[in-house]
């Protein structure tokens, strides 16, 4: 059989700008933290980036402090017009410095540079260039005439999509006037801190916008200071229940968006190639560290076998290896833990009795990898069918009628995302009606856009993030 | 009306499987069988080859690549001002498609009409090219059942190795599908030894479910190759009808264990197009469709550009369109 090698195509590594060290960033100004700096690595070779500063509880109370100041007396007073002129420059740099980002991104995080470079930061960019519409036009978002920001939001984000993330979450706050502290994840601070710099070229007032890297033990401080008003936590959903209970009775405003165990309901009459395509897009993408992940696939029985069979094909032909290559199509995992969680989480499928089938693709012989995964036989009280797993490990259920469908797909504590296929148009306007998901795809998986909102129900959380409803949890309305 | 009956000897292939002979007993087997294949999404399908064209291909792929690409090609000309000069030129180039470099390999065949099949023939004996020759009243295919059998006998009698039909597109977007099924049978069995490509004219048939319905009915009547146009349509060969037949023929292998090739044809003018689709090859249908035996590019300047791309690899430079032949 012939052999058709594609070149590596490594993306340069010199693009992404990579200091020795990063600072925090608080008003206005690069700063030394107090307390223990940290490593981050890169997850494909294990290779440390970078020392990054990180807060103390007094850093936390100085960046608060910065952001009221900042929000009291420029920020929330200043006309919409004009914050909508520095998000709009925001955006800009943001596509100015894609390549620097992207790289960066691809770096610490260990997402396909194609996925950095095609989704993460486009996207990003997309979503202050929607917010910095909106910021003059707030009186027309339906919340009445002249919303108020609600003042000093706190933030908290992931490692899955670190910038996108960070523009999910300061876009539509500084759109409506509030300021903000946010804190990146442990594992991936780089490209926060260079939009830090990016805020600071856009000549943004100072204490507007502060960003504190740090551990859980910050996140939590952070939101539990006295003088926030609002919480924005994206990430697992342990942590949102403890955020939950730290907040309830303070009157602050509090929005959360975790974890998911997302139905992908593949039908009979389905595009079943294209099918098979968003399949691997749903759980694949970001090597399934997605929250909204289609992990689990409910596939109708009579086209089980077949759409199994083209699912195997297509898996093995994906390319797990350097995120910088541009040929990769699975990168590596984020860290050693999660690798350990997803390890784990795979061997309850075979003590379970769940049939294993593992992608035949050459894994590269350092770093953080997982070869992509397919449980079938799996049963809806397996562990592997309940519990999140965020990595690429998808677990193939069978249904007989559409009815069956859907009460296996709701038959979760989550509810963040779901997945359709099917030609007929009715039945997905049926399905959509009768899952209980945030965001419902038809024929098509893992799509973003800033005019879409997104968010949860149940354990995924509540509260909105983008389009005319994301607005509300930054508005007193 | 039973479909299968006149070629059921004349084939040498082993006899399909139940469910697909089922398919081909009437009319209305055929119909519910084409219908009962899954939809194809239009942008799952095209953000698919939007993606396939994006994988690097250079430097050492990329030579491995051209050279694969130039054995694969059915060298093209299909002018109603063909001459015998015109084919001497073009069988010269199929054998030494590059004199410079005679490491260079010939290409799969050449491809003519009927009447001068028999110049072709003579020029490219003993070398293993093939002679391919476009038969059943091409590119439209409007005439008689008679004349396109007729059209096929000579070319086979010209010693034609290859035959690439026309479906009669006005009878399958009529849905009259055991018309076409029949057609493509006698023409197999007109053939004889030569191979036979079906080609769909993928341009005409409007819609993707169209395209795929009409890969299953060529392979089911006993299409060797299914060849995406004749090149006089547009559009013609794209990447997403590509990866359609290739979904359709590695389907047809998972079920009856038989290797069936695909042909793009028309539209295929650059290297890097070119290619695209051998990437497709691979990632769709699998590496052992990356032979001549099961896949061809329909092409004239395809190949021009592929010489001009393999030097610039060799030597590091570009040097232009007239360091290599027009033909």
């Amino acid at each position: 059989m012939p052999n058709f090698e594609y070149a590596p195509a490594p993306e340069s590594r010199e693009l992404a700008k990579l200091q020795p060290s990063y600072q925090m960033f608080v008003d206005g100004r690069f700063v030394d933290g107090g307390g223990a700096p940290i490593k981050t690595m890169n997850p494909a070779t294990e290779e440390v980036l970078a020392e990054v500063a990180t807060a103390s509880s007094d850093d936390v109370d100085h960046a608060v402090r910065a952001a009221r100041r900042a929000y009291e007396r420029v920020w929330g007073r200043m006309p919409g017009a004009e914050r909508g002129k520095y998000l709009f420059r925001i955006a800009r740099l943001i596509q100015e410095r894609s390549r620097e980002l992207a790289v960066l991104e691809s770096l610490d995080n260990g997402k396909p540079i194609k996925e950095s470079r095609d989704t993460d930061i486009p996207t990003a960019a997309a979503h202050f260039f929607h917010h910095a519409g909106w910021a003059d036009k707030l009186d027309y978002a339906g919340y009445g005439p002249d919303p108020r920001p609600v003042g000093v939001a706190a933030q908290v984000i992931p490692w899955n999509f670190p910038l996108l993330m960070l523009a999910w979450k300061i876009a539509p706050a500084l759109a409506c006037g509030n300021t903000v502290v946010l804190k990146p994840a442990e594992t991936t601070p780089l490209t926060a801190l260079v939009f830090a710099d990016i805020c600071r070229q856009a000549e943004l007032p100072p204490g507007v916008v502060n960003i504190l890297p740090g551990a859980g033990d910050i996140g939590a401080t952070l939101t539990a200071h006295p003088d926030i008003d609002k919480v924005a936590f994206t990430g697992s959903t342990e942590v949102g229940k403890e955020i939950t209970r730290t907040l309830a009775g303070t009157g602050k405003k509090l929005t959360l968006e975790l974890g998911g165990k997302a139905a992908n309901i593949v039908f009979d009459d389905a595009p079943l190639d294209q099918a098979v395509e968003g399949i691997v897009n749903g759980i694949f993408f970001n090597q399934g560290h997605v929250c909204c992940a289609g992990s689990r696939l409910l596939v109708q029985e009579s086209v089980a076998e077949e759409l199994l069979a083209k699912l195997h094909t297509r898996v093995a032909a994906l390319r797990v290896g350097d995120p910088l290559d541009k040929n990769t199509d699975v990168g590596a995992i984020n860290s050693r833990e999660q690798l350990n969680k997803i390890v784990e989480l795979s061997n309850s499928g075979d003590a379970e009795g769940a049939q294993r089938w593992t992608s035949p693709c050459p894994l590269p012989d350092r770093g953080l990898f997982f070869a992509p995964t397919v449980f079938s036989d799996v049963q809806q009280s397996m562990r592997i069918a309940k519990e999140e797993i965020f990595g690429p490990v998808l677990s193939v259920l069978t249904f007989r009628t559409p009815d069956e469908a859907i009460a296996k797909a709701n038959n979760t504590p989550y509810g963040l995302s779901a997945g359709v296929w099917t030609e007929k148009g009715s039945r997905i306007l049926w399905a959509a009606q009768r899952l209980r998901a945030g965001v419902v795809w038809a024929n098509t998986f893992n799509r973003f856009d800033p005019t879409a909102p997104f968010g949860g129900y149940r354990e995924s959380g509540f509260g909105r993030e983008g389009g005319r409803a994301g607005l509300e949890a930054y508005l007193d309305v | 009306m039973a479909l299968t009956s006149t070629t059921t000897e004349a084939s040498d292939r082993t006899a399909l499987p139940a469910d697909l002979s089922e398919a081909v007993r009437d009319d209305g087997a055929l119909r519910r069988f084409l219908h009962g294949l899954p939809g194809v999404d239009q942008v799952g399908l095209e953000q698919r080859s939007a993606g396939l064209a994006t994988r690097s291909i250079k430097k050492d792929s990329k030579l491995w690549a051209i050279d694969t690409a130039i054995s694969m090609v059915d060298l093209t000309t299909l002018e109603g001002a063909d001459t015998p000069g015109k084919i001497r030129s073009l069988a010269a180039k199929a054998k030494q498609p590059d004199s410079d470099y005679p490491d260079v390999p010939r290409v799969a065949a050449l491809c003519v009409y009927p009447d001068l099949v028999e110049i072709a023939v003579d020029l490219v004996r003993g070398t293993g090219i093939g002679v391919a020759s476009v038969a059943t009243a091409f590119p439209s295919g409007r005439s008689s059942r008679e004349v396109k059998l007729a059209d096929t006998r000579l070319a086979v009698e010209a010693g034609a190795t290859e035959i690439d039909m026309v479906i009669d597109r006005g009878a399958f977007l009529s849905g009259r599908y055991g018309q076409v099924f029949e057609e493509i049978q006698a023409i197999k069995q007109a053939c004889g030894s030569a191979h036979l490509k079906v080609i769909l004219e993928t341009g005409e048939l409007a819609t993707y479910d169209n395209v795929r319905r009409a890969s299953w009915l060529a392979l089911l009547a006993g299409g060797d190759f299914i060849k995406t146009s004749t090149g006089k349509v547009s559009p013609a060969a794209t990447l997403p009808v590509t990866q359609l037949m290739l979904q359709a023929v590695r389907d047809w292998h998972g079920r009856t264990g038989e290797y069936r090739g695909v042909k793009p044809a028309g539209g295929i003018r650059t290297t890097k197009d070119g290619i695209r689709h051998l990437v497709a090859v691979n990632e769709i249908a699998g590496p052992e469709w990356l032979t001549p035996e099961l896949f061809r590019f329909g092409a004239s300047s395809l190949l021009t550009d592929l010489l001009m791309q393999r030097r610039a690899q060799r030597n590091g430079h570009y040097s232009g369109p007239d360091y290599v032949t027009v033909d």
